[in-house]
């Protein structure tokens, strides 16, 4: 176990160096650099010619790549020329609201999808089964985008039930209990729109799974001894088919990840993906490539906890 | 004599002849209902939406038409205008062409890239196989919008070939893990043994024994990947990095309705689009899952 996620987290470093490797080409292949960005005509070009040096803008790359790193590993992801603030300040902002929306879509996906796994694969080729393989196959065939307007549409505007825009009241005071209720209310509408989409594949595991596990031997034998229908399910079935689902829990914040650009757009919540959108349509490059590295090292560690999870749950994904 | 093991021959002949790889995707096809409609569906859609851009002057429908802002349907535009007064309905049509021709195109270049990368992959296997794949397990981590995104944003010269460049460079590896893990049990097999043996280059090993034999599989990823690709390209046009509002796609008319008046008051610029893209990719998928079944004979229907 401890020998298999040394050598995992081994493999991040390579991963995490490459990363950062490409973003900070990305950066410098940006059309333009912070200052262009803030051409003003009273400012003298040989100015902001100074202003670059200074800025070590003409450095060897190398100096500038590990510049930037050791910046980077500090919390410093330089000062955003749109909003004039540290990169790191605006990100924290947005940083919060984006976690508080995944965790609330993560809690509602596993809401959603274990007892409908677990139904349908209990049940299977029955008339519920039916129902619920149906829903999966056209969660599986409806983009996250088109969905999650559709749900807008009708809960944000024509029923009037949920906020359209916006992650709380504005006016409420932070710390208070209505403050709280307000971020929820503005949470549940798009966490749910991604929750019901994303679901499907959890769904369709757990019931591949149940209906794997239900023709084992040690359910025989539960059966055999005497075990009600319940306790055969409760507790036999369901928590040797609920350990892989466990263990895919890292690779859904890639999933997450992609999926708030949209959901955070579409619903107006200010997060990390609208955040991303609006840098890069504002020219903030210095926030595009400090969204871009947190958004790749998240999901870097994503995988990284799946395999260590995976390999706890399945011995053999160890001997590898 | 002579003529007994003739007989014999046609015997064996009759008992080992297997059903045509179209026939059992027909005979699939015939039973699965739905999965038949989807098909002449498609081919429809398909031949109507080429038929009638030759007609259509996509200059002509993106030009703007300050008269005719935000018409709902009516007599004059089956399916209204835009905020540029532009019609839907022809832009509709325009876009359900080039999305349609870029998720094809997107398909054949990932699914050429996978199986190249996947062939050389498991065929060679060990120290050549263990790169491959770390580099690809790198692709596989990084968050496919975020990252196509970035790249359009930076890119000087963007145009559709560069869109389609930068979508496929992120989406071939799921082709390639899978060409690789039936290319490494394959190898193990007696036929591509006795090829080497013979002394057949690696080259013609891979092409002409090992491909074949993969093929069935790959055909049926292709297939559903044609689905997943109409609908990356259109949720990146509505995001703004996808195709240009000169050349516009089924997300490019949905990308007006993230103006909440648009989204509110007019559904004939948002809506029709949304449901071409639902109906496209189940009908696709559909047909995939057909052709899945038809390659794996214990999931047989027909």
């Amino acid at each position: 176990m401890w020998k298999f996620s040394v050598r995992r987290i081994l493999i991040m470093i390579p991963q995490l160096f490459v990363l950062s490797l490409l973003i900070f080409v990305l950066a410098k292949m940006m059309p333009g650099d912070a200052l262009s960005g803030q051409i003003d005509p009273n400012i003298d070009p040989e100015r902001i010619e100074e202003l670059r040096i200074e800025m070590g803008w003409y450095d060897p790359w190398h100096e500038q790549y590990a510049s930037w790193v050791g910046g980077v590993m500090k919390g410093d992801f330089g000062m955003s020329f749109r909003f004039k603030m540290p990169v790191t300040e605006l990100i924290g902002q947005r940083i919060v609201n984006s976690f508080w929306l995944s965790v609330a879509t993560l809690i509602l996906t596993y809401l959603i999808a274990i007892p409908l796994g677990i139904t349908s694969g209990r049940y299977n080729d029955t008339f519920r089964d039916q129902l619920i393989t149906g829903y999966s196959y056209v969660g599986f065939a409806t983009p996250l985008f088109i969905f999650a307007l559709v749900m807008l549409w009708i809960f944000g505007f024509q029923l009037q039930w949920f906020p359209t825009s916006g992650s709380v009241e504005p006016g409420m005071q932070p710390g208070t209990f209505d403050y709280f209720m307000s971020k929820f209310y503005h949470l549940l509408l798009p966490a749910l729109s991604m929750a019901l989409i994303t679901t499907f594949s959890t769904i369709l595991y757990l019931r591949n799974e149940i209906i794997d596990t239900k023709q084992k031997d040690f359910i025989l034998l539960a059966r055999s001894k005497g075990a009600s229908e319940s306790r055969v399910y409760n507790q036999h079935i369901f928590r040797n088919s609920l350990l892989p689902i466990a263990a895919f829990f890292g690779f859904e914040i890639t999933g997450l990840i992609g999926g708030s650009i949209f959901i955070e757009n579409i619903f107006g919540y200010p997060g990390m993906g609208q955040l991303l959108i609006e840098s890069i349509s504002l020219r903030d490059f210095s926030v595009v490539t400090a969204t871009t590295l947190l958004f790749g090292v998240a999901s870097i560690l994503g995988a990284l906890i799946s395999d260590i999870i995976l390999s706890l749950v399945d011995p053999r994904i160890r001997i590898k | 004599m002579e003529a007994n093991t003739t007989n014999v021959e046609i015997k064996t002949k009759e008992v080992i002849k297997s059903p045509s790889g179209f026939s059992v995707v027909g005979r699939e096809l015939i039973k699965d209902k739905l999965a038949l409609i989807s098909l002449i569906f498609l081919i429809g859609i398909t031949a109507f939406v080429y038929g009638t851009a030759l007609f259509l002057d996509q200059d002509e429908i993106v030009r703007v038409d300050l008269f005719s802002i935000y018409e709902p349907p009516g007599e004059e535009f089956i399916l209204g205008t835009d905020y540029g007064g532009r019609d839907v309905f022809g832009q509709l049509i325009i876009g359900t062409r080039n999305s349609l021709s870029i998720a094809i195109l997107v398909t054949l270049m990932t699914g050429i890239i996978g199986i190249l990368y996947g062939l050389i992959s498991g065929y060679f296997g060990g120290h050549v196989d263990n790169i491959m794949m770390r580099i690809l397990d790198f692709f596989l981590i990084l968050p496919f919008t975020m990252i196509v995104i970035a790249f359009v944003a930076i890119v000087p010269k963007y145009g559709v070939w560069t869109f389609s460049l930068i979508m496929t460079a992120f989406l071939w590896m799921q082709i390639a893990r899978l060409v690789r893990s039936k290319a490494l049990a394959e190898k193990e097999l007696d036929y591509i043994q006795a090829a080497r043996t013979l002394g057949t280059t690696n080259f013609k090993i891979m092409f002409r024994h090992l491909l074949p034999n993969v093929s069935s599989i790959i055909i049926v990823t292709m297939t559903l990947n044609l689905a997943a690709n109409i609908g990356l390209e259109s949720g990146l046009s509505f995001l703004g990095f996808g195709f240009p509002e000169s050349t516009p796609s089924l997300g490019t008319l949905l990308s007006y309705a993230r103006n909440p008046q648009t989204l509110e008051y007019r559904w004939w610029i948002w809506v029709p689009a949304s449901l071409m893209i639902l109906l496209l990719m189940l009908a696709v998928n559909n047909v995939g899952t057909a052709l899945r079944r038809a390659v794996d004979a214990r999931q047989r229907r027909g």
